[in-house]
């Protein structure tokens, strides 16, 4: 690979670039979304049919490549057609056995018919390039995602990329980039939203002759992806925004701390620092300057706690990852005492873009306090899971419904939960409240890294409470009491109640323990984690209620408090009978069938099996 | 004697790692992610070894092998079950999922069967929300997954 050691080189090497793919302006590019996600769905497999088609039919000027994820995990695998001179179409569902359609419209070198409706075409391949869930989204972050090739630099360069790095290091000073962070209003998207410009000027602060910055990639919120498809899809875009963040506050050394459940977006991380260090792009002297910036990348080991920054820096340092307490915050004492920044993935994925651009443009987008957009995994009970890009400030009722497509088999929607184990679960009056950091934090949720997941009438709150403090309680590390102790008795009240001990002053004792555990843990994961039961219990209270004081779970959820029953509907068909893992169906065939309560495992098996409604749950 | 002979190989292929994070602060998790891809799990012999390797008081290093759910001290089945226990895969009933394979193998998250052979973990959000319920089974992935194709899976890997 050639170096580039200059700003001037490199933009001719984008020049270059641009003009090559002008050049071949008359093929067809078919790019196919190969995430973990879409490699689940299948993507690899539809990568391989279309090679082989193209070979075996002969079709000519095809340019296939491979991207990140393009956000519609709801019809995985996704294939991008372009013909010459033409708008991009997106294939959704493009499984290999479906992805004729595509070899078609290439034999004819265009697409059929109209795209059409998902709902109705939920089998098949489907065309999905007007749906209002791709049209509702303002991209930044992920910009690039699922539109270049990760794992080649080219890519990158060619959509301005290294350029803000450039320019900073030829013609900005340290102060200039933060200058141009604080006036962009950027706040840190990993949960804590502290403004990334007054982070990096406190770093920057600090005498010191070595400084770190570390970008936590320890995405451990059950049902947030975005870090990964971030690091999967556009990669250099973090690098680019870790040696831009050196530059700002002096450091030559990062670190990328990142999951080991994610072995994909590892292999292009690497892939990516190998290509941009033999670019001249990391390294020593950066295209020609001063400036040396050296990227390594350290394991997390499955630790939820490591994303808290103090036990992340502990946990890079080989030991437990055990939180401490602030002050001295990292940016005056970090990693091995050192000053050291620490950077969520997402917040780095903007800043190329915001130093190119300036802090004004980032500034316009969004609410008076949250600037800019926010990703979220929008997931659970919605029709359309993906993931999301929209401005601070959109309603939580577009994102759930105009994007999300509305709630899943025409259920009712009961309740949406922002923020994972730390934040809380917002009722259908608050659907309107416009996102950003602080409105919230006003409703008892909170941002959080993004994770958002929609609950429908069949969900009970108790029941989920109980998850969320079973994580916590799983995953606290036990350095202070309130946390270690007070999460194991939030969730030893909360099975009480789910298996219908409870009583009302369990009701109260939760309410008063939770708020003593937020006042005095030590570190994030304690202060937030009874917000998911404190918030179901402010808006779902008739549900405590209907578990205490009646002994039913309203949603028919909770196995201790329901008992299944047969009704007259039955025929006798004997097939709930066969499928009872503890045989505690008797009854002839043809004649009606009666459960045996006493020896009932509550499995539901019957439930699920019967074919004339005739197994009802009470 | 053959397992013997395998085992120092793979202290050796371990020592041989060791060797390339000299010099490198806070190398330990490293090294134990490099230990428990060669052996499979971490046991007594094997921290201690990296303990004397590293120079480090062998408490420390269990203390981080204890405290990371990722390293294990017990060997896995021959297959291993994962089931996705974060919220999208949880709301999409992946509780169900892992009690029907609990009540299929007869063991419970985190256990692995008498003969050997099945290992059933609960595990955190895989990131692949949009095809919830998740199984993973030897690191494939199975979507959507519905109560009822639970013993298919299970057989094909008998």
């Amino acid at each position: 690979m050639l170096k580039i050691n200059s700003l001037e080189e490199l933009l001719k090497r984008k020049d270059q670039i641009q003009n090559e793919s002008l050049s071949t302006s008359n093929t067809i590019k078919i790019n196919i979304g190969m995430a973990t996600c879409g490699i689940a769905a299948g993507a690899k497999d539809t990568y391989d049919f279309l090679a082989e088609e193209i070979k075996r039919r002969g079709i000519q000027n095809v340019n296939l490549t491979k991207s990140g994820c393009m956000g519609s995990c709801f019809v995985e695998p996704t294939v991008e057609v372009t013909f010459p001179n033409q708008d991009p179409i997106i294939y959704g569902n493009a499984t290999s056995d479906s992805a004729n359609e595509i070899i078609e419209a290439l034999l004819k070198n265009k697409a059929e018919g109209d795209p059409s409706n998902l709902k109705t075409k939920s089998h098949g391949v489907c065309r999905c390039e007007s749906m209002p869930f791709l049209k509702k989204q303002t991209k930044i972050a992920l910009k690039n995602c699922g539109v270049i090739d990760p794992e080649n630099i080219d890519e990158y360069i060619a959509v301005n990329g290294y350029q803000a790095l450039g320019l900073a290091v030829s013609n900005m000073t340290p102060k200039d980039v933060i200058d141009t962070m604080k006036k962009s209003g950027l706040r840190g998207r990993g949960g804590g939203g502290f403004p990334t410009g007054l982070k990096w000027e406190f770093a920057s602060r600090s005498v010191s002759d070595t400084k770190y910055i570390i970008c936590n990639a320890d995405e451990g919120d059950p049902g947030a992806f975005m870090d990964r498809s971030i690091l999967e899809g556009d990669p250099h875009s973090v690098l680019e925004a870790m040696a831009l963040a050196g530059f700002a506050i002096g450091a030559n050394y990062g670190y990328i701390y990142i999951r080991a459940e994610y072995p994909l977006a590892v292999e292009r991380l690497q892939i990516a620092i190998q290509q941009a260090t033999d670019s001249g792009l990391l390294g020593d002297h950066i295209l020609g300057s001063d400036f040396h910036f050296h990227i390594d990348i350290r394991y997390g080991a499955g630790a939820f706690v490591c994303g808290e920054e103090t036990a992340l820096i502990n946990s890079i340092e080989g030991n437990r990852g055990e939180p401490y307490n602030k002050p001295p915050f990292p940016a005056e004492k970090g990693l091995w005492e050192k000053p050291t920044s620490v950077n969520n993935v997402e917040t780095l994925a903007n800043i190329p873009q915001i130093v190119l651009k300036g802090g004004e443009w980032f500034s316009q987008t969004g609410t008076e306090k949250s600037k800019g957009t926010k990703v979220f995994a929008l997931a659970g009970k919605v029709e359309n899971v993906g993931l999301v890009e929209v401005p601070m400030g959109t309603s939580l009722r577009e994102i759930i419904y105009d994007i999300g497509g509305g709630i899943k088999d025409g259920k009712q929607f009961k309740a949406v939960q922002t923020g994972g184990p730390s934040g809380g679960c917002i009722p259908v009056k608050n659907l309107d409240t416009p996102i950003d950091y602080d409105s919230l934090s006003s409703i008892g949720s909170m941002m959080g890294s993004g994770g958002m997941i929609v609950m429908d009438e069949d969900d009970c709150m108790v029941n989920v409470a109980k998850f969320y403090l079973e994580f916590s309680m799983d995953e606290s590390c036990g350095k202070c009491t309130s946390c270690r102790v007070g999460n194991k008795r939030l969730y030893e009240t909360l099975n009480k109640i789910v298996s219908g001990r409870g009583t009302m002053e369990d009701v109260q004792k939760l309410k008063d323990l939770g708020s003593i555990i937020k006042d005095t843990a030590l570190c994030g994961l304690g202060q937030t984690s009874p917000n998911p039961v404190l918030s179901t219990i402010n808006h779902f209270y008739d549900e405590y209620v209907a578990h205490v004081v009646d002994k039913k779970c309203p949603a028919g959820v909770c196995t201790s408090l329901i008992r299944y029953e047969i009704n007259d509907k039955c025929v006798g068909c004997t097939a709930c009978s066969r499928v009872c893992p503890v045989n505690c169906i008797e009854g002839s065939v043809k004649a009606m069938h009666n459960i045996i309560e006493e020896q009932c495992i509550k499995c539901g098996a019957c439930y699920s099996t019967c074919k004339f409604s005739a197994i009802e749950k009470i | 004697m053959c397992k013997n002979k395998l085992s120092d190989q793979k202290f050796m292929e371990l020592d041989d790692f060791i060797k390339t994070q000299e010099g490198i602060n806070g190398s330990l998790i490293s090294v134990l992610h490099k230990a428990q891809e060669l052996f499979g799990y971490l046991p007594k012999e094997v921290q201690l070894h990296v303990s004397r390797k590293l120079k480090i008081p062998a408490a420390k290093v269990n203390g981080v092998v204890t405290f990371y759910s990722y390293f294990t001290e017990k060997p896995k089945g021959e297959h291993v079950i994962n089931v996705c226990m974060g919220t999208a895969c949880f709301v999409r009933g992946a509780e169900e999922l892992l009690k029907t394979i609990e009540r299929k193998l007869n063991i419970t998250a985190g256990q692995t069967t008498p003969d050997g052979k099945y290992s059933i973990d609960a595990l955190r959000c895989v990131g692949a929300c949009g095809l919830a319920p998740v199984v993973i089974v030897d690191g494939k992935v199975f979507g959507r997954v519905k109560k009822t194709e639970i013993n298919k899976i299970l057989e094909s890997y008998k």
